[in-house]
């Protein structure tokens, strides 16, 4: 019986099903590759446009009518204050309804309807919680266009995105470690403090993360309450809380007013502070993302 | 069914042994012919094969403990397995009587006889009735017959005593005979231990079927 | 039984056989569910007593009318096959069931002579006097010491932490084998050292009864009988229930075991027979128990 060398090498329909998964890598590799380029042009044009006017002085200084002696000093100083403030009244609510929903919430109507309209919300183009937060906090409480109406404003925004990414977070830790713990006699509370927590703040700092930029470069809500493009002021460092309640303005805007002056120095100037809000972002981001990789340590 | 593999080699064993069960019977048979018709032939043949039956023992030895570390049998397959040990010691040791007979036959063969033998074939005969009913009761897991049997073997206890009173006599008034008669005591005995090893295998009938191993053999000799 | 030519009639139980040595319990009667005669207490000191216990989820009826006394200082077996509801009785005497929504216990448990069903009982103190240990091992993703010290600090167990580490992983047979690095995480042990380190954090809160749900069913054969060999070790001082679908591993481990079968898959399961290991497996009183040990099937 003569034995047949045996072929291993691919042929036929094996060959063919090997050149579409050859050419679906490159496919992906192109797609990717377009995002790329598309944000290393954006990179080197905003760069090339705004690198030179980047100083200390551009911004400290405030806003004025000659290009070359404007500055960012209010807008940086808003956005931060609202930043700081989104962050700190929006991440707790979200984090503790994600944690309600989840762990302790009876499963009933009511959860399926709080979870249906969450979904909902985090749709809502933002410009409509800008008009909520004109009519809510800018008139019916009487905060005025002050920073802490848009922060108020902007936790709004943030709090449905922010809820879902830490409810996929807490899901996703395995219930092995819950009942785990609750097998040896922890409480609901304390079977999630030590054990589901730990497990998904890397899942909740993406979506912080994500919040975060999005909250940083939102400009539509943040003109309907009434964020101003040319303050003489900014809020006061030696006086944080209070300062809350001041008028504000904040980058994103700040970039807006420079971009739709035909003076080319400005021009120039909203391609700096765009470097600077990225900055900025990136910066943020890169916090957040090291809080995650300290819990991912597991 | 699963364990049709398990099954198939369960039953092959217990096939095996009744077709062991079957050799002594027949062993027992032929030596009770060849002791009345004085058959040296028959009875060296009995003598030959003995060493067959007890190659079917350990055989079915073998068997079993391949199938108790391959399978590990459980509940009424486990029963099954240990009477089938038990069984076959049994079945050898009744064919071990057996060639002893045998070879009385033929030491007897050259003598003239001492009066027509009728006790000791009616022991055979008990003997070998209780055990068809044993073997019967075995395959039928029938465990009112296998008692039955063991009560029975009171008969053939008493049938013993009556050949060995006769015997003894017959020693008495001719002291001629005492190498004949005490052959034939020996005979008498043989055939009581194989009814006894029968009621044996009855009690592992009822094991088999209830589970647990009494005595219940009471002999009132 | 089998006859040779295969003929399947109900074994009835011998009239003419002796009557066994009593082991019927004294007091409460048995109730008339589940075939008296096929379901034997065990006269020993009861830990559990089960009456008429079912456990619903949502509409379909898993288990129904166990009733049972489990004993005291015994490892009692729980057998039958997937899907006959014996993980879901285990988790019963802890209360586990109550964590899975849609889940409703009827009977009554008790402890003790005291039903953790009961209006004024606090689940949290059942599962720490009754312990659980999965089947999947489920360390924390701490430290080893962290691990065990983990059930003592939820409930308040003032004492040395370090000596009470010691004594668990003694008690556990894995001191040894991990004294010299505690800090480890717990995820870098071997599958069996993972189990064992899982039933010293049990045994580390100090329980009456350790709850096991097919605790060797992820391990390899030595890792198994390690663990067997400590289940023996450990019945001395503990009540031990292990559920395990392993029959070999029932008949060597257990003091009395107990068949469950359902009428299909998840429903309607009930107890079949219950008594001591030895008679469960040379001579089971109901056919169905006999069929399951011997492996006839269909």
């Amino acid at each position: 019986m003569t034995a047949q060398p045996v072929r291993l090498k691919a042929h036929g329909a094996v060959a063919r099903r090997q050149a579409v998964s050859s050419v679906s890598r490159y496919v992906f590799l192109g797609a990717t590759l377009v995002g790329v380029f598309v944000l290393a042009f954006l990179a080197y044009d905003t760069i090339g446009t705004g690198g030179d006017r980047l100083s200390w002085d551009f911004i400290s200084n405030y806003p004025s009518r000659f290009a070359d002696k404007a500055g960012l000093r209010p807008a940086i100083l808003g956005s931060a204050w609202v930043l700081a403030a989104t962050v700190v009244l929006a991440i707790p609510v979200a984090v503790g309804t994600a944690i309600w929903i989840e762990e302790f919430a009876p499963r009933n109507a009511l959860l399926t309807f709080v979870k249906l309209n969450l979904a909902n919300l985090a749709g809502v183009p933002s410009i409509i919680y800008g008009i909520l937060g004109l009519a809510i906090f800018v008139r019916f409480y009487n905060l005025g266009p002050s920073i802490l109406a848009g922060a108020l404003t902007l936790a709004l925004m943030i709090i449905p995105m922010t809820v879902i990414a830490s409810q996929e977070a807490i899901r996703q830790v395995p219930s092995s470690l819950r009942d785990g713990a609750l097998a040896l006699g922890a409480t609901r509370w304390q079977a999630v403090w030590h054990n589901v927590l730990p497990g998904a703040v890397p899942g909740i700092m993406t979506g912080v993360i994500l919040a975060i930029s999005r909250a940083a470069g939102e400009t539509a809500a943040i003109i309907m309450i009434g964020g101003f493009t040319f303050l003489h002021f900014s809020p006061s460092l030696a006086n944080p809380i209070a300062s809350l309640l001041d008028a504000f303005t904040i980058l994103p805007i700040q970039i807006y007013g420079w971009t739709i002056d035909p003076r080319q120095e400005f021009r120039e100037n909203a391609s700096a502070a765009i470097i600077v809000l990225m900055a900025g972002v990136m910066t943020l981001n890169i916090i957040a993302a090291l809080i995650r990789e300290r819990f991912r340590r597991y | 069914m699963t364990r049709a593999v398990f099954e198939r080699q369960l039953n092959e064993v217990q096939e095996d042994m009744l077709v062991m069960a079957s050799m002594v019977e027949s062993a027992i048979t032929h030596s009770m012919e060849a002791l009345k018709n004085r058959d040296v032939a028959l009875a060296q043949r009995i003598i030959d094969n003995d060493q067959k039956i007890n190659q079917k023992r350990y055989d079915a030895e073998e068997k079993c403990i391949e199938l108790i570390s391959l399978q590990a049998p459980l509940a009424s397959d486990l029963r099954t397995i240990i009477s089938v040990l038990h069984i076959t010691v049994d079945l050898e040791r009744m064919a071990d009587h057996a060639e002893g007979n045998a070879k009385i036959a033929i030491m007897l063969a050259d003598e003239p006889p001492m009066k027509p033998y009728v006790d000791i074939p009616r022991m055979a005969e008990m003997a070998i009735k209780m055990m068809d009913g044993a073997l019967e009761s075995y395959r039928t897991r029938d465990t009112q017959r296998a008692r039955q049997i063991i009560a029975a073997d009171d008969a053939v206890d008493s049938l013993h005593e009556q050949v060995y009173r006769e015997l003894l006599l017959l020693m008495i008034e001719d002291p001629r005979v005492i190498q004949r008669a005490t052959y034939l005591m020996w005979v008498a005995h043989n055939l009581e231990r194989i009814a006894d090893r029968v009621t044996n295998i009855c009690e592992r009938v009822v094991y088999l079927v209830e589970g647990r191993i009494h005595d219940l053999n009471v002999s009132k000799y | 039984m089998r006859q040779l030519d295969l003929a399947e009639s109900k074994r009835p139980v011998s009239p003419l056989s002796e009557p066994l040595e009593p082991l019927l319990t004294n007091d409460v009667a048995i109730p008339e569910s589940g075939g008296t005669a096929a379901i034997r207490n065990p006269s020993e000191e009861a830990v559990f007593r089960l009456a008429d216990v079912g456990v619903w989820y949502g509409n379909k009826h898993a288990i129904s009318e166990i009733s049972m006394s489990i004993p005291l200082k015994r490892v009692t077996a729980l057998i039958g096959p997937s899907g006959c509801g014996k993980s879901t009785l285990l988790r019963c005497l802890n209360r586990m069931n109550d964590l899975i929504p849609g889940a409703q216990v009827e009977g009554s448990v008790e402890y003790h002579g005291a039903d953790i069903y009961g209006r004024d009982v606090d689940p949290v103190e059942v599962r720490r006097r009754i312990g659980m240990v999965f089947q999947k091992p489920n360390p924390f993703p701490k430290s080893i010491h962290e691990n065990v010290v983990f059930g003592a600090k939820v409930n308040g167990i003032r004492g040395d932490m370090g000596e009470i580490c010691e004594t668990a992983l003694r008690q556990a047979a894995l001191w040894d084998e991990v004294k010299n690095d505690l800090r480890k995480s717990g995820l870098a042990l071997s599958g069996g050292q993972q189990q064992r380190l899982c039933i010293a954090r049990a045994l580390a809160v100090q329980p009456e009864v350790i709850l096991m749900d097919e605790p060797c069913s992820a391990l390899d054969p030595i890792a198994t009988l390690k663990i067997e060999d400590l289940i023996r070790e450990l019945v001395q001082n503990y009540t031990i229930i292990i559920v395990t679908h392993n029959m070999q591993q029932a008949a060597r481990v257990s003091d009395y075991t107990a068949f469950m079968l359902a009428e299909e898959h998840g429903v309607n399961a009930h107890l079949i027979e219950y008594g001591p290991t030895t008679e469960i497996f040379t001579n089971p009183r109901d056919k169905r128990t006999e069929d399951y040990i011997t492996g006839r099937f269909g």
